[in-house]
């Protein structure tokens, strides 16, 4: 497997980005902030506005380094992406596929066997580490529900179906989702999933979450040669990177989901990180967004086994490997795409 | 030209593939059917190692010798391209006129390796087939060529024989109808995949993975 390197952040917002030989270079007003060798980098994400030059992006593109550009909020606003990479039989054939249901669906519904699996396991680890603090009862019920719509969703080759059952399943594990808040509860509590905008702590640090997952996602399946944009669960809307939402179905809940929590209940983050709009929309302070990208990085550097690949690999590599695995299952190396699942 | 005519030229396939296709089919595929490349060190040795070669635009002569490098070379019978690093002409009185020149010449094609000789003969067979199109652009009879390894800074020297030209033609054949069925095939891994330039997209081992369905099945069931 290939080695995951670093992620640059650009937390400022007026901060422009420069090529010079093989480093890139920070410009504050024409004053030069810093520079760094671009062959450490796997990724460069940018907060603000000013922009970066094309000698840049070109380098970046052409060496699949990602150049992602956010608003200071963390709405997503751009990714460079360099001449297509290759592999047009490989794109043919996502394209093929995504047109045909009954192949969308074979694919798909292994997606949601790897979300549902993983919140399983999510709430089986629950009532392993804090038997005292959670509803036990409760947890085992919906525990085994899931395992049981687990098992519908194996034989589900119906997309409309597929995503009944994935809304039943996530219907009964977002019931949950506010007793693994542990500490901080009276600022940190979830009801309801809601975004644009998010309107209570924990969903602004779910919705920033889930942009840098999706854009972790989009940008593996770019560097393997699939098309981020064209999927088989989620079906084709312009500008929606569809494909990549689609595999990040089975990592949500154990990579962002859990990611939240752990903030949460490590106290990393507290209600002093958040400011309230007069609509009740609610954004991360700066401050907040660099502890929440400190601990991010972190959490991509741990090292787990890949379960099926049996390799060990840094979990910021996951969505790297899924991508690798979805390109070969399409190119007919294996006998179904092989969902992660974590235990 | 007609049109089929544009199409059948693109359907060229590289001939710097066939020592990728010696080496392992799937390594051939995932180049040239599904495009991959990945750098490693190897690659970018070899780079470096054919910044003199590629030089299009140099004609260096020397005595009796005319040494031309990166010159693109095709063959319509075998419908491959590519490019020999280097092509020397010798002033020889048996050979062939070349055009803008006074003397008749033979011509050898020169191929250079980063590494030293191998044992497999896909050196031999890429020099071969670069001999092959040679003959047919120059029409001409070519018998003998060079490989310049690097790691023993030294040419040997490789006679072109018909029983290689044969092996060269079933080879390219095979080539084709993989490339015709876009076909990415799944063959034997080995020790070999230690040494592939591609084994992070290839995977070697999913070739012997067990199936999805039984690591999903004993997953949830367990």
């Amino acid at each position: 497997m290939k080695k995951l390197l670093n992620t640059l952040f650009i937390n400022q917002p007026d901060v422009y980005l420069a090529l010079d030989g093989d480093n890139i270079i920070l410009l504050k007003d024409d004053e030069k902030l810093g520079r760094l060798p671009l062959h450490n980098l796997e990724a460069v994400i940018s907060f603000g506005y000013t922009g970066a030059s094309p000698a840049l992006m070109g380098y970046c593109a052409e060496r699949n380094i990602s150049l992602v550009f956010f608003t200071m909020n963390g709405r997503f606003l751009a990714r460079v992406i360099g001449e297509s990479r290759g592999n047009v039989v490989l794109r043919k054939k996502q394209y093929r596929v995504s047109d045909d249901e009954l192949k969308s669906a074979k694919i798909a519904r292994n997606f949601i066997v790897g979300k549902i699996y993983n919140n399983k396991w999510m709430i089986e680890r629950m009532t392993r580490d804090y038997p005292m603090r959670v509803d036990v009862t409760q947890f085992k019920e919906v525990s085994h529900y899931l395992s049981s719509i687990i098992l519908d969703v194996r034989e589900c080759e119906d997309l409309e179906r597929l995503r009944g059952l994935e809304g039943q399943a996530a219907i009964s594990y977002n019931k949950l989702f506010n007793q693994m808040i542990l500490q901080q509860k009276d600022s940190f509590y979830f009801h309801t999933r809601s975004r644009r905008p998010p309107l209570d702590n924990v969903n602004a640090m779910l919705s920033f979450a889930y942009t840098l997952l999706a854009n972790d996602m989009a940008s593996a399946l770019e560097g393997v040669g699939l098309d981020a944009y064209v999927g088989f669960l989620h079906r084709d809307r312009p500008g929606r990177i569809s494909l990549a939402l689609d595999v990040m179905e089975e990592l949500r809940g154990v990579y962002a989901d859990r990611f939240v929590l752990s903030l949460i209940n490590k106290k990393i983050i507290n209600k002093d990180d958040f400011l309230k709009k007069e609509n009740g929309a609610v954004i991360m302070s700066d401050e907040s967004r660099k502890k929440f990208l400190t601990a991010w990085q972190n959490k991509k550097q741990e090292k787990i086994t890949h379960p099926y690949l049996n390799e060990k690999i840094s979990w910021g590599l996951v969505p790297h490997a899924q991508a690798l695995l979805l390109a070969r299952y399409l190119r007919g190396d294996l006998d179904e795409y092989p969902p992660f699942l974590w235990k | 030209m007609s049109s089929k005519g544009y199409k059948d030229e693109d359907d060229y396939l590289m001939l710097s593939g066939i020592q990728h296709f010696q080496f392992c089919k799937r390594q051939w595929a995932l180049i040239h059917i599904e495009q991959q490349w990945e750098e490693n060190v190897r690659t970018v040795e070899g780079q470096y190692l054919h910044r003199k070669a590629d030089q299009p635009f140099t004609r260096e002569k020397r005595g009796n010798k005319l040494i031309v490098r990166a010159m693109p070379v095709k063959s319509n019978e075998l419908k491959i391209t590519g490019i020999c690093d280097v092509v020397e002409f010798i002033k020889d009185d048996n050979g062939i006129e070349i055009n803008g020149l006074d003397e008749k010449y033979i011509a050898y094609p020169v191929e250079y390796k980063r590494g030293k000789p191998k044992m497999n003969d896909s050196d031999i067979l890429q020099l071969t087939a670069q001999a092959m199109c040679l003959e047919e652009m120059l029409l001409c009879e070519i018998n003998m060529g060079y490989v310049f390894y690097n790691e023993i800074k030294h040419r040997v020297e490789v006679p072109i024989t018909q029983n290689d030209k044969n092996k060269v033609r079933i080879i390219v054949t095979k080539m084709q109808g993989y490339y015709r069925r876009r076909h990415t095939p799944k063959v034997e891994t080995g020790s070999f995949c230690k040494n592939c330039s591609l084994q992070h997209i290839c995977l070697p081992k999913l070739m012997n993975k067990r199936s999805v369905k039984s690591y999903i099945e004993g997953k949830i069931h367990e």
